[in-house]
């Protein structure tokens, strides 16, 4: 050990005060005011708020990417406007090719806003997390659901679109009743007049702000209900080159994400893999890089 | 008690030694570097790095022995960088770090470069919980500790940070000494005109190399032998400078730095960031960092260049941590390795 005496040569290690912490407000541009918004989730790029649309009683999602006052003015519009437009196309893409998103109701990629249609139900991991806490009994509702599950991840693959972020979070089981074959028609309707989008919000039934009731019966039900994909901030599309990495990557990272919910989800996803290689033409290629991704083992360990 | 940590993954041969008393902070003893410099224009050459390190290993550890007035007997163990880094200079400082071992019969511990960085940051910040962003001339990496692994979240998909910038430094014949990146910096701060860059962020991942391919087109278009219209020009019909394109350099790179770490913050829940490595040196990344950091409620953590960039103190404290842990690397163990993930690491020192 070294004498006590001994003067340090080096200066002694310091702690220097860290920058001072505070959270500014941000504040909505134009037409949205902040005395209806609720702030769901402070996501890395945007805040997702719950709001109303057109009428007060069209719930919808405002999704703002604030301006990054780290980032260059012109990099930072350029990154804002070629972000937000990709979302929303893929997402008009997918409503249009028979995929259940939420639908695009509105968008400016100046003032860096997107508001899209409000999705009523719970995402896939609370409903997981609800599952396990019962007990994770493997019974018919939850085989369903991973069946379901599957195919939606198929149908979005089958139409050339990578989702780039699919965990369970992301993925969401519509309250209400099930229609899962049934998307065409008015539900897939990629361009709606604003008009249209009123009359539908003024004589469709009044929105539902859950009430405790509907909580109930919810959790009777949410194993049941179609699923919804939600955020496609790192979505991307192609037609040509088929993606079969990327698309193996997706399924990667949505196996990593059942695996951190519940030991017992982990096998539950051989069901959504096996309805996932039903579901499109070349699902069982990607199944097979998914091997070859695994095997990589990049990223192990960085969910939960 | 105290180690003797011996560095020398890339062009800089650092020696440090530490010591660490129960409940008190470490106190640095000496913490001596050299660094080996190329023309301009040019890289280090691994060969030619080695020699550098192998000619100054001797006086070095000399001179910092002597700094720390301590005796041979003093030393409970020897740190070395085990990897990643070059192999030649590598195995040059782990033949002297085996020398050393076997002439003063003391152990030997191989530490990884990452996790030395890692560990000063958060003895010197106080860190306690923070998510790193390692940026230096061969690594780039964003990563948060859990469960005794340092576990990386993003990464580089192909070239590191750090030599993106050197290697932009080359193209334009900027000097290599003191180090290309504060070249960069300095030129950079005269910069106006932001000119286009690609940019090029994957999920929590990122790439530099096609910004490396648009600059050396760019720079083509700085030649001042060229006919005036042939010559680079902003939208506003203003000559383009090499001061311009370090500035839109670095606007670009590392607000693809700033968005990668703030995914992961977001990802894991995290409010606290740290900044470590040599590219962690610079004003302009803890600026922007800090403003991020700002937005989300939380604060960053930067250290001076004394400890960002390569040095022997960080391999000491860090591999002085795994010793305490009653970790050694056997004599037959101690090689080096070019390839070492930070997340192979057990960490035994911390919750």
């Amino acid at each position: 050990m070294a004498p006590e005496t001994i003067e340090p040569t080096a200066p002694p290690l310091r702690a220097p005060s860290p920058t001072p912490t505070y959270r500014p407000l941000h504040a909505l541009p134009p037409p949205f005011t902040s005395s209806n918004l609720e702030v769901l989730t402070q996501g890395a790029e945007a805040l997702v708020y719950r709001s109303v649309f057109l009428t007060p009683h069209t719930p919808c999602v405002v999704k703002y990417r604030p301006p990054k006052p780290y980032r260059h003015p012109v990099l930072d519009r350029r990154l804002t406007k070629a972000r937000l437009l990709a979302e929303a196309r893929v997402l008009v893409r997918c409503k249009r090719d028979g995929v259940d998103v939420p639908r695009v109701l509105g968008a400016d990629w100046e003032a860096g806003w997107l508001v899209l249609e409000w999705v009523e139900g719970r995402t896939v991991r609370g409903v997981l997390d609800g599952w396990a806490e019962r007990g994770a009994s493997v019974e018919e509702g939850v085989v369903g659901l991973m069946g379901r599950v599957g195919r939606a991840v198929g149908r979005l693959h089958g139409i050339g679109v990578v989702h780039g972020d699919l965990t369970t979070s992301n993925l969401m089981v519509r309250q209400g009743e099930r229609k899962e074959e049934g998307v065409q028609g008015e539900q897939s309707k990629g361009r709606m007049t604003t008009s249209e989008m009123r009359m539908l919000a003024e004589d469709g039934e009044t929105p539902s702000f859950p009430s405790v009731e509907a909580k109930r019966q919810e959790q009777r039900d949410e194993l049941e209900g179609d699923i919804v994909l939600i955020d496609f901030g790192l979505a991307s599309h192609s037609t040509q080159n088929l993606q079969d990495e990327d698309r193996a990557v997706d399924l990667y990272v949505l196996e990593r994400a059942f695996a951190a919910t519940h030991p017992k989800a982990e096998p539950l996803f051989q069901k959504v893999l096996s309805a996932y290689g039903e579901s499109f033409k070349g699902a069982r290629a990607v199944l097979k890089k998914l091997e070859d991704v695994r095997l990589r083992g990049r990223k192990r360990s960085m969910l939960g | 008690m105290i180690a003797l940590g011996l560095e020398g993954s890339a062009n800089k041969i650092g020696i440090g030694i530490i010591s660490h008393t129960p409940t008190k902070p470490p106190v640095i003893l000496a913490n001596l570097r050299h660094t080996y410099n190329s023309p301009p224009g040019e890289g280090f050459l691994p060969k030619d790095t080695a020699l550098h390190h192998r000619a100054w290993v001797v006086r070095l550890i000399k001179q910092a022995i002597r700094q720390a007035k301590i005796t041979i007997s003093d030393l409970d163990c020897i740190c070395y960088t085990k990897g990643p880094g070059m192999g030649a200079p590598l195995q040059s400082v782990a033949l002297a770090a085996r020398t050393c071992a076997l002439l003063w019969n003391k152990p030997l511990v191989g530490v990884n470069h990452c996790v030395g960085h890692i560990e000063m940051g958060r003895s010197i910040t106080g860190a306690e919980n923070p998510v790193v962003l390692y940026v230096s001339g061969g690594n780039t990496q964003v990563i948060a500790y859990s469960a005794n692994r340092y576990r990386i979240f993003g990464e580089t998909l192909d070239i590191a940070i750090g030599n993106c910038i050197d290697r932009f430094a080359r193209t334009l014949m900027i000097p290599n000494d003191p180090f290309p990146g504060y070249n960069v910096e300095q030129l950079a701060k005269k910069g106006k005109n932001f000119i286009e860059l690609p940019y090029a962020v994957k999920g929590m991942d990122a790439s530099f190399s096609g910004i490396l391919a648009a600059a050396d087109v760019l720079a083509k278009g700085l030649d001042e032998s060229l006919p005036d219209e042939k010559r680079l020009k902003t939208e506003e019909g203003e000559l383009v400078t090499k001061e311009d394109l370090c500035f839109s350099l670095q606007e670009t790179i590392y607000a693809m730095l700033v968005e990668i770490t703030e995914r992961a913050m977001a990802h894991v829940g995290s409010k606290q960031v740290l900044v470590v490595g040599g590219v962690g040196s610079n004003e302009r990344l803890q600026q922007m960092m800090g403003m991020m950091a700002r937005d989300r409620g939380g604060s960053v953590f930067a250290t001076d260049e004394r400890f960002c960039i390569d040095n022997g103190i960080m391999i000491a404290h860090a591999g002085l941590l795994e010793f305490q842990t009653g970790v050694t690397t056997e004599l037959k163990d101690s090689t080096c390795t070019q390839r070492f993930r930070t997340d192979e690491v057990y960490v035994g020192w911390r919750e």
